[in-house]
């Protein structure tokens, strides 16, 4: 059953992920493109850097900095009394009370608390990429249009949020399209993360079963299992590179780029 | 100092196998740290490095292939394309391992399939061609058709055509999005030892010992910044690497022709 609810937990992973990387990325792009220089520092750092550094060390690195930072926050709130110091040589001790979650809680608490840390790191990295993809949309929003918006006596604010905003998503469609597709393969990463997903249920289960331990032996059936993730992971892109094609053919109807022009001479 | 010299000395070259046997266990220094992590670059260089260069030509095949006219050599391109490119390279590896695994049982042909040198290499060989054959069969449709009608007109056809007019336009116009790959190559280099195929004897590569550290530790804050660290030099050297090829390949045209900056966009994650 498990092998089953772990391609549920890729699904929840992806819907979870997609919206807060976008709402980070954007959050990225609006730092970067700040007036004030150490928000823009803030917002350009924040893209180069994840960007920069193989993303399977930013998963393993965030994932335990991430608890210990929770852990570490937890224990100054909590135990403000605390007389020996975080960091002993090799060790990271924090009261009881700061252990994140309690060392009491079931074991599903346990679970859902992983599952978020990895979610939370996804989000991060993967809203790096987002931010970059935004950044240069809002960029590549035609000049006249914002120069149009001020003559009309529009702040800057204003301007944004009108124009900027609804129009740059055209721009910003392949880089986001391909970005999913970037996600969807990121997503057995999880696995290296301690979330019991698919690829760990593939091991499990495929590896080679002696009749002592269960009632259905088999050999190694390892292959097979993977072969299944295999297939699977190559419909959900080709299903995911449908549906995007479409969605573009719609954003483009009416744009002045080339794509909206050959639409319309399409048409008439 | 000297110490760190001996560390050096140690374990430079651990990641293949020369030098002290143990790994620290306790007391880690910041000298071990580097380099230990230093030395398991190697692998990453290794990887990178050959896969590319022979994914290079896999790669020109690919495209031409998906360009043919032939519907057999078409399909099967495409096809190919379809599964490297589709599915995750994690995913890829962890099949190819397993699948060594089985073939291994049959044929002792395969015992050094299953090592990561050569099984982790022919995947990401096969993988790295599939994603540079679409980047050159994308170039290849961009040639201008100018260039084409122009070897035609001076008689050039078959193979002098390609060699001397199609090929060398194919490789300047992909170049840019070919250093992205290459660049995003290195990078998927280190998720071979966290993919089923064993660090035997602990010979893996930098992240393999950046994450030793972490555990060891408990403390990420030290070896995953000295690892970024050298995942960026590493990215810089390729940039220039791949700019002098490409300031090559342009050397022909007017100056202002050349100013196409390359822009440093890698997918990251395959």
């Amino acid at each position: 059953m498990g092998f089953y609810w772990s391609f549920l937990t890729v699904l929840t992973l992806l819907a979870i992920t997609a919206p807060l990387a976008l709402i980070f990325g954007f959050g990225g792009a609006i730092a970067a493109r700040s007036t004030i220089a150490p928000l823009s520092w803030f917002g350009k750092g924040y893209i180069a850097i994840v960007r920069g550094v193989p993303d399977i060390a930013f998963f393993l690195f965030f994932v335990i900095a991430l608890d210990q930072g929770i852990e570490y926050l937890r224990h100054k709130i909590k135990c403000p009394d605390w007389p020996d110091t975080i960091r002993q040589g090799n060790d990271f001790i924090v009261c009881q009370a700061a252990k994140m979650p309690l060392g009491n809680a079931p074991q599903w608490v346990h679970e859902t608390y992983g599952y978020f840390i990895a979610v939370f790191t996804f989000a991060i990295v993967f809203g790096a990429f987002a931010g970059n993809v935004l950044f240069g949309a809002m960029r590549a929003v035609p000049k006249p249009q914002i120069e149009t918006a001020e003559a009309y006596g529009m702040t800057r604010r204003q301007s944004f949020w009108r124009i900027i905003v609804p129009q740059m998503w055209v721009y910003a469609l392949p880089g986001l399209g391909n970005l999913w597709m970037v996600l969807i393969k990121a997503t057995p990463l999880l696995f290296l993360l301690g979330v019991e997903d698919i690829v760990y249920w593939a091991r499990e289960l495929g590896g080679t079963k002696t009749p002592r331990f269960t009632d259905y032996p088999h050999g190694d059936w390892r292959v097979w299992y993977f072969l299944v993730l295999l297939v699977f992971y190559l419909a959900f892109t080709r299903l995911s590179e449908i549906v995007l094609d479409r969605v573009m053919r719609r954003l483009t109807a009416g744009q002045a780029t080339s794509g909206g022009e050959a639409q319309r001479r399409a048409a008439a | 100092m000297m110490e760190c010299l001996d560390t050096i000395a140690d374990y430079g070259l651990r990641s293949i196998g020369i030098g002290e046997r143990l790994l620290p266990r306790e007391n880690f220094t910041l000298c071990q740290q580097f380099t230990l992590i230093g030395s398991g670059m190697l692998w990453n260089i290794y990887f990178g490095v050959l896969s590319l260069l022979a994914g290079f030509f896999l790669a020109t095949a690919v495209a031409l292939g998906k360009a043919a006219r032939n519907p057999v050599l078409r399909k099967s391109s495409e096809w190919f394309i379809f599964i490297f490119r589709g599915s995750p390279l994690f995913i890829q590896f962890f099949f190819a391992y397993f699948l060594f695994l089985a073939l291994k049982g049959q044929y002792p042909f395969f015992d050094p399939f299953t090592a990561a040198w050569l099984g982790a290499l022919l995947v990401l060989f096969l993988n790295t061609s599939a994603y540079t054959g679409e980047i050159f069969y994308g170039a290849l449709q961009s040639i201008p058709k100018g260039d084409i009608e122009a070897a035609d007109a001076y008689g050039l056809s078959g193979w002098s055509r390609f060699r001397r007019v199609i090929w060398p336009t194919m490789l300047r116009l992909a170049w840019p999005a070919y250093t992205n790959e290459a660049i995003f190559l290195f990078h998927s280099t280190t998720l071979v030892y966290f993919s089923g195929f064993p660090a035997w004897q602990q010979k893996g590569d930098a992240l393999y010992y950046a994450s030793y550290f972490a555990d060891k530790t408990f403390n990420p804050f030290v070896p995953y910044p000295i690892l970024a660290g050298y995942f960026i030099l590493l990215t810089l050297v390729i940039i220039t690497l791949m700019g002098r090829i490409g300031a090559r390949l342009n050397r022909h045209l007017p100056q202002e022709a050349k100013r196409t900056r390359f822009r440093f966009r890698p997918q990251l994650i395959r």
